[in-house]
């Protein structure tokens, strides 16, 4: 449904977006990560259109962004960062607004709002104006705005932000049930909801993609994938670090936590030797009173940390102060 | 139309949107009461001439009430939009920048043609005092409703430039202002001190007044319909390249 090859947008001198390309199918819930500033917007804008690209190409259903501007925005709801609305308005008349705006009239208009309402919970500040509502209600009706013509694409630059944690569990339900029929782009710095919602993420950092997979494939890319975090009673952290880290399929290990007499290490594989680890591991502990034993799946935020700012990323030795159970 | 029906919901929602807020009502109770003060107070006022006539009094100060209060309709156009950031909504939907940039234009010329047309006692007055020319009258209001269109859409080109309106409602009284000098006595003999003829004549026919003058004379000449006219669509069109340029980057 989306395509995007080699997509640039310069501001002055500054390189914003950076030769990016990708695409997005129907079905496809797919997750732009990257830290601030690193060009998320500025991609969603140009897809939808708002900025015009200064290379590359973005189709979209087909349509050229830059030549079918028009058939390319009827495909499209878009919220756009921030939320805006018409603060001059209710939420009544600013999604009828928005539904003669796509077309919509009579009682396919009403039934659209109505709809909208529904599903974005706005029923109680209906008639409120959109000036007075809260950030968590404005940016809804602003959300409401975007799925109010039932669109094939969804571009949504961080649709839970400002929500209740009620508020962000619906919108990531809606969002992944939506997915399941259009192709949904949408921005977001919780890391969780990757793995919430995404079918795939993609991790822009300085206008450039890092990284590109499914939410499993990136979270491979921890050094905590495939680790083993084990808790020991009875013998000292020295003895059980330096056993372990003789294991030939481990890399190192590092001491978690020392509480009296128990002691918690993660032991980190060799590049793909996470099978070999674990069974070497568990030969290795039979003779001690093992508490507990599991094998990690990888993090996220180490991921993001790791392939975003190389060189300062806290190794995992300086994080044995906070030890994360 | 397609087009059409996209400029009227833009157009629509403007005008909710000025009745909405009291800006609408303020210029109007302002409007009405210039209009009321100069036309039966300030000299040469309507009863002084002892003519059934509204030209030379009533809108004889039409150009300078516009100058500051066509602005003040004008500067929110644009740059409220960009403030809030509606304007990367609007410029999302399926519709064209001309369509949202002339169902602004529309709204806000309707309204000023709406405050226009509550001045009708004035009309009510002359008509009790004496018989006046009711074409001329009739001819006049046309002429000041293009020329509030000329302010307005250059109010509405300045609102493009800047996202704070006080910026834009100062740059496009200037302009407006210039655009009244043009034709005033003292500005042509100054220009005249130092140019050409053809330079004074080329300044001089940027002069509203002068383009004014002959509507309140009762002549609907093309060359004043067209004139403002011109100033209208080249101010639209401008303020579409300075909305294209800001997205640029
Ligand atoms: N209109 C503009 N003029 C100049 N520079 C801009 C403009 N818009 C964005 N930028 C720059 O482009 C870069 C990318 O900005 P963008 O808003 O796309 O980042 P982002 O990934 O969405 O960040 P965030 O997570 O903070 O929302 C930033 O360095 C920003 O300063
Ligand atoms: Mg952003």
């Amino acid at each position: 449904m989306i395509n995007v090859e080699n997509l640039t947008k310069t501001f002055g001198a500054k390189r914003a977006v950076d030769g990016i390309s990708f695409s997005v199918e129907r079905g496809e819930v797919l997750g732009f990560l990257g830290p601030n500033g690193a060009g998320k917007s500025t991609t969603m804008r140009m897809i939808t259109g708002f900025l015009p690209p200064s290379g590359g190409r973005i189709s979209v259903g087909g349509h050229d962004v830059v030549d079918q501007p028009i058939a390319v925005k009827r495909l499209i709801g878009y919220l756009p960062e921030n939320a805006p609305a018409y603060t001059d308005m209710t939420v009544n008349g600013f999604l009828s607004f928005s539904a003669e705006i796509r077309g919509l009239r009579g009682d396919a208009k009403k039934k659209a709002v109505s709809r909208a309402v529904e599903m974005c919970f706005l029923e109680r500040v209906l008639h409120q104006s959109v000036e007075t509502l809260s950030k968590g209600y404005r940016h809804r009706t602003c959300f409401a705005q975007s799925i109010l013509h039932d669109p094939d694409v969804l571009i949504l630059d961080e649709p839970t932000d400002g929500l209740d944690p009620n508020q962000k569990h619906e919108v990531r339900q809606l969002i992944r049930r939506m997915g399941e029929k259009k192709a949904i782009i949408f921005s977001t710095h919780i890391l969780e909801e990757v793995d919430a919602v995404c079918s795939r993420a993609i991790i822009i950092d300085r206008g450039r993609i890092v990284a590109n997979g499914t939410p499993l494939e990136l979270r491979r890319k921890s050094e905590y994938a495939g680790a083993i975090t084990l808790s020991v009673r009875g013998v000292s952290a020295s003895a059980v670090t330096q056993k372990l880290s003789q294991l030939s399929s481990a890399k190192r290990t590092s001491v978690i936590a020392e509480n009296g007499s128990k002691v918690t290490v993660t032991v980190f594989p060799k590049p793909n030797m996470d099978g070999e680890l674990t069974r070497a591991v568990i030969d290795a502990t039979q003779v001690w009173q093992v508490e507990e034993l599991r094998t990690e799946e990888g993090r996220m935020d180490e991921v993001f940390r790791s392939i975003t700012m190389p060189d300062t990323a806290k190794s995992p030795e300086s994080r044995v102060q906070s030890p994360q159970s | 139309m397609n087009s059409w029906a996209n400029i009227k919901t833009i157009a629509k929602r403007e005008l909710v949107a000025y009745f909405a807020s009291p800006l609408a009502y303020v210029f109007i109770v302002i409007f009405l009461l210039l209009c009321g003060f100069f036309t039966f107070s300030v000299k040469p006022n309507l009863f002084d001439r002892g003519q059934a006539s509204l030209s030379g009094t009533f809108f004889f100060w039409h150009p300078w009430f516009y100058m500051f209060l066509v602005p003040a309709v004008g500067m929110r156009l644009w740059a409220e939009e960009r403030r809030v950031g509606t304007l990367e909504l609007l410029l999302t939907m399926p519709i064209t920048a001309w369509q949202a940039i002339v169902g602004k234009f529309l709204a806000s010329w309707l309204f000023l043609g709406l405050a226009l047309a509550l001045t009708f006692p004035v009309v009510w007055t002359v008509n009790y005092l004496g018989t006046p020319d009711n074409g001329v009258i009739f001819a006049s209001y046309i002429g000041s409703w293009l020329m509030a269109g000329a302010y307005l859409a250059i109010s509405c080109m300045t609102s493009a430039m800047t996202r704070t309106q006080v910026v834009s409602f100062i740059i496009s009284v200037v302009v407006c202002l210039f655009l009244i000098l043009a034709g005033f006595q003292p500005v042509v003999d100054f220009i005249s001190g130092f140019a050409g003829p053809k330079v004074v004549d080329f300044v001089t026919s940027f002069s509203v007044v002068t383009h004014f003058e002959g509507f309140q004379k009762g002549v609907l000449d093309s060359r004043d319909v067209l004139f403002f006219l011109s100033v209208i669509a080249f101010s639209l069109f401008t303020t579409g390249v300075i909305l294209r340029s800001h997205r640029a980057g």
